[in-house]
């Protein structure tokens, strides 16, 4: 977008513009800024089902409301998911099928295949490993000195935790990482220069890949690759590249941007609300109330999107056939109607696990236990070594209406008293 | 009125008495009973209010409808007496039964 505006020089205030179908939230800047809130706050007051004529990623429908959100996550007959869940529509040259993007039945058994890595009863065996990491890296942390959370804690840990889930060659693991950046770039992120390069970097990821799954086609293990390569409705995969390669970003993306930004979100929240940090040092129990609402407070992806397969209503507004609709779970995550509060960051809330930030229905969240472990081992560690992870200066967010997450934050750590 | 039976992994068994009307999960919920997470609140979206329900009760339950039908099949651990226990009203005609948790909610 060559005719940004520097976001210094931007007036961020959605009330001094007309709410029309000009009012566009899908705008990395916002989000970079911070400033969405607001603008997310007019749509749920005046309208809640919103159409947005022009925007960098064509028209689309804005859903904001909690229930609405839901009713579209339930109704995957009507809100079709095929060929793409982000407002950015799927590259025709370069197409990247993945189950979280396809629509029954090819999802269900897609998906059927490699959820049992996830289930709680592999994540209970890796959590020994997972912990150990943990230690390792927080254990290496400079105590009364300034360092990038982001950086040396969040991507660090992350990565390490992905590596393991795909048994991926554990020296070469930043690769994940800058594979996971790139396969979500805004294209005002300064990640990739060209297109050519986000698609020369992405079959070299492909042609990684394909190595190891040749080195673990017929040998069964417990890794997400071993698992493809041998699952009964995906072991041709192999013969469909665009497919594997899809389904790998797919995996990277959702194991990684995700659960690395909850780790820089809890920090920052923590921060925001000392007296819930107060009464977390004081009840070390709550860890487990805690990590569903950082998920919620943080709301890692800000959105989905779906595509309408018939003319249908929806809270009053006339959704046509082929029309784009876009279920803002960041702001069905502070929408006052479903949750008390909402702005809060409140870490014994009754019903944290209520929230949209894993969606609800067929396509909710296949890592969402496992990405709750592995904020509730890291908390666990935390607590048991630091007294205290101040925050010393402002986060800096990523430029993405999607990926809702830090690209830098600065801490210091407090020893134990 | 009716008496449900909910049987824990590890074998502790609790009985309630519910209300016509409410949902097996609502029932649980309700009387404080633990291995149901329940996150989406009984929409049928979420698949954390699996149960296994005692094979003899199977048939005396309303069909599994297709939405129910594909969260079950979420879950690796599906098996043949899976269901989701938003989607069972309590009624006098289930006074009795015997739901039994599963080890873990996905």
């Amino acid at each position: 977008m060559s005719e940004a505006v520097n976001n210094e020089e931007r007036n961020f205030d959605p009330y001094a513009i007309p709410m029309d179908e000009k009012f566009n939230v899908a705008d990395g800047f916002l989000f970079e800024a911070d400033e969405q809130w607001k603008w997310f706050e007019r749509l749920r007051n005046e309208a809640p089902v919103h159409y947005c004529s022009e925007s960098e990623f064509g028209p689309y429908w804005s859903v904001t409301k909690f229930e609405d959100i839901m009713h579209v996550d339930k109704n995957h007959g009507i809100y079709s998911s095929e060929g793409g869940i982000t407002i950015v529509d799927q590259d025709e040259d370069f197409p990247l099928p993945m189950f979280i993007a396809m629509d029954p039945p090819t999802h269900d058994v897609q998906r059927k295949t490699v959820s049992p890595v996830v289930a709680p009863m592999n994540l209970a065996k890796m959590e020994g490993l997972i912990r150990q990491r943990v230690c390792t890296i927080l254990d290496g942390l400079p105590i009364g000195e300034e360092f990038d959370w982001v950086n040396r804690v969040s991507i660090e840990l992350t990565t390490q935790m992905l590596a393991t889930l795909f048994d991926f060659p554990f020296e070469d693991r930043a690769k994940l990482t800058r594979w996971s950046d790139l396969a979500t770039a805004d294209e005002n992120s300064g990640i990739v220069d060209s297109e050519d390069q986000r698609r020369e970097e992405l079959m070299e990821c492909l042609t990684y890949f394909g190595r190891l799954w040749q080195e673990r086609a017929g040998k069964p293990g417990d890794d997400l690759i071993s698992m493809l390569a041998n699952g009964e409705s995906t072991k041709d995969m192999l013969d469909r590249p665009a497919e594997y390669l899809g389904n790998l970003i797919l995996l990277i993306v959702g194991g990684n941007d995700t659960t690395r930004n909850s780790l820089t979100g809890g920090v920052l929240a923590l921060n925001q609300f000392p007296a819930e940090f107060d009464k977390l040092k004081a009840n070390h129990d709550l860890i487990n109330s805690m990590v569903p609402e950082i998920i919620r407070w943080q709301t890692p992806l800000a959105h989905m999107r779906r595509i309408a397969l018939e003319d249908t209503i929806l809270n009053g507004q006339k959704i046509k056939k082929g029309d784009k609709v876009v279920m803002w779970y960041i702001s069905g995550n502070r929408d006052e109607d479903a949750i008390e509060q909402p702005n809060d960051f409140i870490i014994d809330r009754e019903k944290p696990r209520h929230h949209l930030s894993f969606g609800f229905g067929i396509h909710r969240c296949m890592g969402n236990r496992l990405g709750e472990m592995q904020l509730r081992v890291a908390w666990e560690e935390i607590l048991k070594r630091f007294d205290r992870v101040e925050v010393v200066g402002e986060p800096k967010r990523v430029i993405s209406a999607f990926v809702k997450g830090y690209t830098e934050l600065p801490v210091i750590l407090h020893a134990k008293k | 009125m009716a008496t449900i039976k909910f049987v824990q992994f590890d074998g502790t068994e609790e009985a309630v008495e519910a209300e016509n009307g409410t949902s097996l999960m609502n029932a649980a919920f309700d009387n404080g009973i633990a291995g149901i997470d329940a996150d989406c609140g009984g929409e049928c979206s979420c698949a954390t209010c699996h149960v296994l329900v005692d094979e003899a009760w199977l048939s005396k339950l309303a069909p599994i409808t297709e939405q129910e039908d594909s969260m079950l099949d979420l879950n690796p651990d599906r098996a043949t007496n899976s269901r989701l226990s938003c989607q069972i009203p309590v009624s006098d005609e289930i006074s009795g039964i015997v739901i039994q948790m599963p080890e873990f909610q996905y």
